[in-house]
């Protein structure tokens, strides 16, 4: 896409300069040149195929049924992050870390006790808003096992800046002694 | 004494400002509003440009303990509202204010006084944010000023206020400017300007302001109901009793996509006006322009989702709004590719203009390219709300406006100031601003990409975005020194430079065929059109229309005469006489600033006063036009005689009241539309509690509206359809007060209440306008005889009965099904 991008950049800048090169030979000046074919059609194509792109990608990022999906609530408030999910012996509530299994989908319910946040851990997934009086669910799947940021992707006021979290995504025996209630 | 000279005295002494603090205060000339309008809003260019240098200054390190997060949320506030209400908006509508009636023909614009009214309202208005701002509360909320982090809970001091009733303020200034654009753009033109031969110039201020009409009332309206939860806790967005935040989400974007659109077609139209100038030919493809900007306008109001990607909107919805999206760039790149294709076709110079030109083609086309990214949905997921955001949004805004307006100063300046430009500070700081600019902003892109996000007054020194944004600052700091050089050069230009010719350029368009600077009156007499680029053809316009060899070229009964002409064919339609200086728009806008303040200070119970005094006004406001004598038909010159407007239906007032209530009708179906979204889609409903419904209240209101309906239609008999509304009214009055249930409890009663406000407002405000026309007839008024003013009671009468009986029937409809 960045390619593209510069890809348009450049020619647009080369017809620019190009006009002002000394008068020479004579000038294809025709509206149906200019307009229709560059400004029509070439967008038109270009949109086109983007458009397409966007659907399909989206489509793809899009929570499909899988039994081994896991649901966590996040509460976001000004200015903590608190998850809570299912463990062996009743819900588990974490103030500030997520833990979650690596290799398996999450199901991250939102939602907020005062204004509006946005729950964003950029190397997992999009973000998406949690609003009050709204349950919006974002999945995210986390690869590998390891540490990711998170961080508070909509303005919230003074502590919106250091309004973060991290995401802790377990190995298997780390899961399991996680939901065990170790840590 | 020549012909010209005596002319031009005569003139004078119509059109002039008298000297003294009285002609400043009452002056309602175009030209001289129009300046001050400019002058105003490049002031507060310079204070957001301020405020946009403590931002960079905070960001330039990390950890920065130069601002706190409370002065921080302030700056970035206060830097966003300036920029977007208190700069773009009115330095564009300031330049058509000015530049418009000289480009169609014209001697003023169609609302002389309407012009002063709305900028008394934007220096009161914007004032009240400086103030707020000197004060150490200005507003925090972010420029959306999302709920319900601006509401009262999380935003119990005054700074929200401010806002609201400030910004309101500033758009009652942009709706009337608005109706005065348009209605001068299709009335008041030259004799023979047919829509097909008008400077497209016209044509993207046409579509501007008819967006502003549609685009505006839903800001409004978003404006007036948090005001409303906030000082009396009517819970439109708090979701605990049935309201909900993105409700104003829809709102607030609503007006602030097209709000975009609405900032970069008149400087669009700028370009187009320019840069065939710059290359020696006509512009290419003028048709495909003007289907271009209609699409656009169009186009632009299917998209304000788009800045709600990430709260969550089913998929096919976001399918849908992301195609809107990308669909946009086909008229834009119909419109880049005809001024390359003009480019090409003619002989480009590299004169000054034609150089922020050029800045203007790169940096904008970068934004356009970064904003089809940002439409591509999952790209948003990543960058929404990152300083990716805040890059693309400025080479948007940057590229779109700032470049082109710099191009216009060099352009016409020699227009306002009469003297030609002989410096090359120009050439400098074109060089500084697009450096700096480029250096500020693309890294900015790239900080973006690696997670930095947007509104934050800290980041980490560890994480590796330090580098780019003191490069991003010091690139900021270059600009500053540019915009420096810019002013230098223009306070050189006004204080030293040599007169000018007439028509410095070689341009084609009517506002160089007169005097510089321009005369209170313009042109002493008005041409005769019959193509695009009139100088073209007679290059000695100036003289001739100025020796008065064109229409109205003879003063008469001390009137300021102006011609309107039919929308589109251009044929003369009638004369227009319009309205000399005088203090009502000072007073009105003193009187309606009174109301605002006492808002502000929470004095609620006086606010009402000012309210009346606002009637009182506007009813002397038409009092005074027109007289009791008709004129019948009165020579215009060559041969021709048209009647004066207060003897025809289709006057300027009237097409002003047409544009006014379909303003008006779109925040009427913007509340309908918050009505209906609160109702199907916000939590904790259906209420708790219903309206009691009362079918003789209702049968009254319905009769009542259906005698104001049929009543007196054809002989435009006004007292029966009073007596209908006065019906209306009452029982509108009736439901509101007896049956609904009260407004704090759920925003279901909360939005009645408005709902039937708004009905009771205007029906109150219908029979004010029928007892004016019927006391005008009595007195033996002319325009309420045979002119317009029965037409327009009417055209109010109908508003009303419509609306006031919609929202009767609306609520009591649930109720009763109930
Ligand atoms: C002189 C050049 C300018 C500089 C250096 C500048 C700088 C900035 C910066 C750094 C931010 C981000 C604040 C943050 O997210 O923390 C910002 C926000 C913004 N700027 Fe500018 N700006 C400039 C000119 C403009 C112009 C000309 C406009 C509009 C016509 C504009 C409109 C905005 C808006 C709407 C925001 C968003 C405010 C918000 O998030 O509430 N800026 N600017
Ligand atoms: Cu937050």
């Amino acid at each position: 896409m960045l390619a593209g991008g510069a890809a348009i950049l450049v020619l647009v800048c080369a017809l620019l300069a190009l006009a002002f090169r000394p008068r020479g030979a004579v000038r294809d000046t025709s509206v149906r040149r200019w307009i229709v074919g560059g400004g029509l059609i070439f967008p038109t194509a270009i949109l086109a195929v983007l458009l397409a792109y966007g659907l399909v990608v989206g489509e793809r990022l899009l929570p499909r049924e899988d039994p081994r999906t896991i649901r966590v609530v996040a509460e976001a408030s000004r200015w903590q992050w608190t998850f809570a999910q299912p463990g062996n012996a009743g819900m588990i509530r974490t103030p500030g870390v997520l833990h979650i299994p690596a290799g398996r989908p999450v199901d991250v319910e939102l939602r907020t006790l005062d204004v509006i946040h946005a729950f964003w851990v950029p190397r997992l997934a999009g973000k998406l808003d949690a609003i009050p009086g709204h349950r919006n669910v974002l999945r995210i799947e986390a690869g590998q096992p390891g540490m990711y940021y998170g961080l508070c992707a909509e303005y919230c006021g003074i502590g919106h800046a250091g309004h973060g979290f991290r995401v802790i995504a377990h190995d298997a025996a780390g899961w399991a002694s996680f939901q065990a209630g170790g840590e | 004494m020549t012909q010209a000279l005596r002319l031009h005295r005569a003139f004078e002494r119509i059109w002039g400002t008298p000297r003294g603090w009285r002609g400043t205060l009452s002056t309602v000339n175009h030209s001289t509003l129009g300046v001050r309008l400019m002058v105003t809003a490049f002031a507060f260019f310079l204070i957001g440009g301020v405020l946009a240098m403590l931002i960079r200054a905070q960001l330039a390190t990390p950890g920065s303990a130069f601002a706190g997060p409370d002065i921080y949320n302030q700056l970035f506030t206060m830097h966003g509202s300036i920029m977007m209400f208190l700069f773009a908006i009115p330095m564009f509508e300031g330049f058509a204010i000015y530049m418009l009636p000289k480009m169609l023909g014209a001697r003023d614009l169609a609302f002389p006084r309407m012009t002063a009214y709305g900028w008394w309202c934007y220096l009161f208005g914007g004032s009240l944010l400086l103030i707020a701002m000197v004060l150490g509360v200005a507003p925090d909320a972010g420029w959306f000023m999302y709920t319900p982090l601006s509401s009262k809970p999380y935003s119990p001091g005054i700074n929200s206020d401010f806002w609201l009733l400030g910004i309101t303020f500033v758009e009652i200034s942009a709706i009337v400017t608005a109706v005065d654009i348009v209605v001068s753009i299709l009335k008041l033109r030259a004799p023979g300007m047919s829509l097909d031969r008008m400077p497209l110039f016209a044509w993207y201020m046409l579509v501007t302001a008819m967006m502003m009409l549609i685009g505006f009332p839903p800001l409004i309206l978003g404006s007036i109901l948090l005001e409303l939860e906030r000082a009396f806790g009517w819970p439109f967005f708090d979701a605990e009793r049935g309201g909900d935040s993105l409700l104003w989400q829809h709102l607030f974007w609503l007006f602030g996509h097209p709000e975009v659109y609405i900032i970069f077609l008149p400087a669009a139209g700028v370009v187009s006006t320019i840069l065939p100038v710059m290359a020696r030919t006509r512009i290419l493809g003028y048709g495909w322009i003007v289907g271009a900007i209609l699409a656009l306008g169009f186009l632009s109001f299917g998209l304000w989702v788009h800045h709600m990607f990430t709260v969550g909107i089913p998929h096919m919805a976001l399918a849908f709004f992301s195609a809107a999206s990308t669909l946009v760039a086909i008229p834009t790149g119909v419109q880049i590719f005809a001024w390359l294709g003009t480019l090409w076709a003619g002989r480009p110079q590299m004169k000054l203009p034609m150089l922020y030109l050029v800045g203007f083609f790169v940096t904008f086309v970068m934004g356009g390219l970064t904003g089809v990214m940002v439409a591509v949905v999952p790209f948003d997921w990543q960058a929404h709300d990152t300083a990716f955001v805040t890059a693309h949004l400025h080479y948007v805004l940057f590229g779109g406006f700032v470049f082109p307006m710099l191009a216009a100063t060099y352009y016409w300046l020699g227009h306002v100031t009469g003297r030609q430009y002989s410096y090359t500070l120009g050439k400098a700081a074109f060089w500084l601003i697009f450096i700096g600019f480029h250096l500020t902003f693309f890294l900015m892109h790239i900080v973006g990409l690696l997670g930095q996000p947007r509104r934050i007054d800290t980041y980490p020194a560890d994480i590796g975005w330090t580098g780019y944004n003191l490069l991003s600052s010091v690139g900021g700091f270059v600009t500053a020194i540019g915009f420096g050089l810019f002013v230098i050069d223009l306070l050189l230009q006004f204080f030293h430079a040599p007169r000018t010719r007439r028509n410095p350029w070689g341009a084609g368009t009517l506002e160089w065929a007169m005097m510089l600077p321009p005369p209170s009156y313009n042109i002493a007499s008005l041409p005769q059109v019959d193509d695009r680029e009139p100088l073209e053809a007679a290059p000695d316009l100036a003289l001739s229309l100025a020796r008065g060899e064109g229409y109205l070229a003879e003063p008469r009964n001390n009137w300021r005469e102006t011609l309107a002409v039919e929308t589109a064919s251009g044929r003369i339609d009638h004369i227009v006489v319009l309205p000399g200086n005088t203090l009502l728009p000072l007073w009105t806008a003193l009187v309606t600033g009174a109301f605002f303040v006492l808002m502000l200070l929470g004095l609620y119970a006086w606010a009402p006063v000012p309210l009346i005094g606002v009637a009182a006004l506007g009813w002397r406001w038409a009092w005074v036009q027109g007289g009791k004598q008709p004129f019948g038909k009165l020579p215009i010159g060559f041969g021709d005689e048209a009647c004066v407007h207060a003897e025809v239906q289709g006057s300027p007032g009237w097409w002003g009241n047409v544009f006014f209530l379909s303003a008006n009708g779109t925040f009427f179906g913007s509340l309908l539309f918050g009505y209906a979204f609160l109702w199907t889609i916000a939590p904790n409903w259906p209420p708790p509690e219903l309206l009691t419904p009362s079918v003789p209240i209702l049968a009254i209101g319905v009769a009542g509206a259906a005698v104001a309906a049929l009543f007196g239609r054809r002989v435009r008999a006004l007292k029966g359809p009073v007596a209908g509304l006065a019906a209306l009214f009452v029982a509108l009055i009736a439901t509101v007060w007896l049956l609904a249930p009260s407004p704090t409890s759920h925003a279901y009663g909360a939005v009645l209440a408005v709902l039937l406000g708004y009905g009771a407002l205007h029906v109150a405000l219908a029979i004010l306008i029928g007892m004016f026309v019927v006391r005008r007839r009595g007195a033996g008024y002319v325009a309420a005889t045979l002119g317009a003013e029965p037409r327009i009671a009417r055209l109010w009468i109908d508003y009303a009965l419509a609306t006031g009986a919609t929202a009767l029937i609306g609520a009591h409809m649930p109720a009763l099904l109930a």
